[in-house]
């Protein structure tokens, strides 16, 4: 079977995988980089429970193949996490309630970062717009948005 | 007085840190080396009559490492309610001879990674002779439907009889003494957990001749009662380990993934993952079961409902799994948490050749609970009377005697209405809000009377 190589920066590493054609960003994230924080929900698109930053954007990574991150940059809920602590987003969703199953998660935590970092403090109507492609099936929509809330409060964004 | 600890603090979850750091351990982030993959070989038709299974091909396809029929399956039968008593068992792990809903697995490819098993799956040929199904409970009932179940019929069988019931008191009576009489039919769809994670199962054989096997189900030895009947294994050869449930609501509870991953790890010697699609989870996952309900109440002007009867039919699919347990909680729970001397309840579990329905969240109760406190609203609205009043004037009270044969001893009904309505800012009229569960009187006590 043929295979190809792509070299990208996963979490600030220099990175390089070889797998099968058509693997997808999702596959070689949890099975070649054994990087399993980013979830499978639906692989079709549909639930952004794979929501992993490609150059800081949220991208889905079950629809992304992996030849498309050549000498990109990913970033996964591992990457933003401080050896021994939280980022703000988890503590603030760890305090907040929000995870029940916590199956949507990463995906949620990782939308949520590609928010603030291109807008400190959004209001609650953004960052429900932001979160709108992130399933949550436990319906625990009010406490993640509480949660994000926080942390836009904590950037210095007013109430609004 | 000694300061509570606990109670009234807020406590974070004991999986809270795992879930917000990517580290809780889900099921499909366990993997073996030297693992394979199972894709299942589904029913594209809701019924038919199986000629002919032509795996050779399959079985050919580079990167395959067997295909499972249900020649392969110790115990080919699922016995999810022989553990509480019913029967009979009705639904094969395999199919064998037929196929009863579309989407029912047939055979499984294991294979060195998933896109081979589904490369190899799409190359079985299956001969099926298409019959007529069966899609709608009430043409389920009629004589001249065709008879899907292997027994004959197509309800379950409660005490010999195609419904289970309910005989209380004299319910035409009721209607006879009644000011007003108020019908209602009820219709619910059956309903998609769509849990975020789908199911998935990870068999390992052990070199002691042992399976450990991880699994996202919702009741853990419950599936290690059913694998092991399944497979003609002692329980204590599998070691069943559950873990964190990516979304269950009650539909990771029929041992769908189970039996068959154990029997692929057992007949290759590897490890093995069996991991569903959205599609599968959609299509070939149990459903809360599609509901329709008809109600007919007898209402006296003054709010006292004295008759109610009702029929109901449960679309169970096309095999048990939860399903006649499920009607017989329905039974019980369609009269309502009010007061009703004359009561007759027929439910049928019917069986359809549509995706199999079981548990959900409350299944039963809450298809039961939606129909009843519609029906309390359009008799307050058929006799002019206030909702809140209404349930209140019905309310159960301690003391009162059930439908069903049991005497009320936890009512809470009326405090829960009396708390509900400040919480929303509704004042209730001073004799309502006085008004308590142990009370003798009211129009509970004057039922009992006249019952």
């Amino acid at each position: 079977m043929s295979a190809i190589t792509v070299s990208f920066t996963l979490n600030g590493r220099a990175t390089t995988l070889t797998v099968s054609p058509a693997t997808t960003l999702l596959t070689a994230l949890r099975e070649h980089a054994q990087l399993t924080a980013t979830k499978a929900g639906c692989s079709q698109g549909g639930c952004g429970s794979c929501t992993v930053l490609v150059n800081g954007e949220p991208t889905l990574a079950c629809l992304t193949p992996l030849a498309h991150v050549e000498g990109q940059e990913v970033t996964t809920l591992e990457g933003i996490t401080p050896v021994g602590g939280l980022h703000p987003l988890q503590k603030a969703f760890y305090d907040r309630f929000a995870a029940q199953c916590g199956y949507c998660t990463p995906g949620m935590i990782m939308a949520a970062k590609a928010l603030l970092d291109r807008n400190p403090h959004p209001t609650r109507e953004e960052i429900a717009a932001a979160l709108s492609g992130n399933l949550c099936r436990c319906t625990g929509y009010l406490p993640i948005l509480d949660a994000v809330e926080d942390v836009a409060r904590q950037n210095g964004g007013g109430e609004r | 007085m000694k300061q509570l600890g606990i109670v009234g603090q807020s406590v974070h979850r004991s999986d809270g840190l795992g879930h917000v750091t990517g580290r809780t351990t889900f099921i499909d982030d366990i993997s073996y080396p030297h693992m394979l993959y199972i894709s299942m070989v589904r029913s594209p038709v809701a019924r038919g009559k199986i000629r002919s299974i032509d795996t050779s091909k399959a079985e050919a396809f580079p990167g395959v490492a067997t295909v499972i029929t249900a020649k392969d399956v110790p115990n080919n039968l699922y016995t999810i309610l022989c553990l509480i008593g019913i029967g009979p068992n009705d639904e094969p792990v395999l199919a064998e001879d037929e196929v009863m809903y579309e989407g029912e697995p047939i055979c499984a490819v294991v294979a060195e990674s998933e896109e081979i098993a589904r490369e190899a799956a799409s190359l079985v040929k299956l001969d099926i002779e298409e019959l007529e199904p069966v899609l709608d409970v009430e043409y389920a009932l009629r004589p001249e439907a065709p008879k899907i179940k292997k027994w004959g019929t197509n309800t379950f069988t409660y005490d010999g009889k195609d419904h289970c019931q309910i005989r209380f008191g004299d319910v035409e009576r009721g209607f006879a003494e009644a000011d007003e009489i108020v019908t209602g039919t009820y219709q619910l769809s059956p309903i998609e957990h769509a849990p975020i994670e789908t199911h998935v199962c990870v068999a390992k054989p052990e070199p002691d001749g042992r399976l450990t096997v991880h699994t996202n189900t919702q009741a853990l030895y419950f599936t290690l009662d059913n694998t092991a009947i399944i497979l003609k294994m002692p329980s204590n050869r599998i070691r069943m380990i559950g873990g964190t449930v990516g979304g269950g609501f009650g539909g990771k509870v029929d041992v769908l993934t189970e039996p068959i991953t154990c029997i692929a790890a057992l007949k290759t010697g590897r490890p093995v993952k069996w991991r569903w699609t959205r599609e599968e989870e959609t299509r070939c996952s149990s459903t809360r079961a599609a509901v329709k309900i008809e109600m007919t109440d007898g209402v006296m002007r003054d709010g006292r409902i004295v008759a109610r009867k009702v029929r109901s039919l449960q679309d169970a699919g096309a095999y048990h799994r939860h399903s006649p347990y499920g009607a017989m909680k329905h039974m019980v729970n369609v009269v309502g948490p009010y007061t009703i001397p004359n009561v007759w309840v027929d439910v049928y579990c019917v069986y359809t050749n549509r995706q199999p329905s079981s548990a959900m969240r409350g299944f039963g109760v809450t298809e039961a609970s939606f129909a009843v406190e519609v029906q309390m609203d359009r008799i307050a609205k058929a006799i002019g009377m206030d909702p809140w009043e209404i349930r209140l004037r019905n309310a159960y009270r301690n003391g009162d005697m059930r439908p069903f044969g049991k005497i009320t001893e936890d009512a809470t009904l009326i405090e829960t209405i009396q708390a509900a309505a400040k919480l929303v800012g509704h004042e209730l009229p001073p004799e309502l809000a006085q008004m308590h569960s142990n009370d003798e009187g009211g129009y509970a006590a004057a039922q009992r009377a006249t019952a």
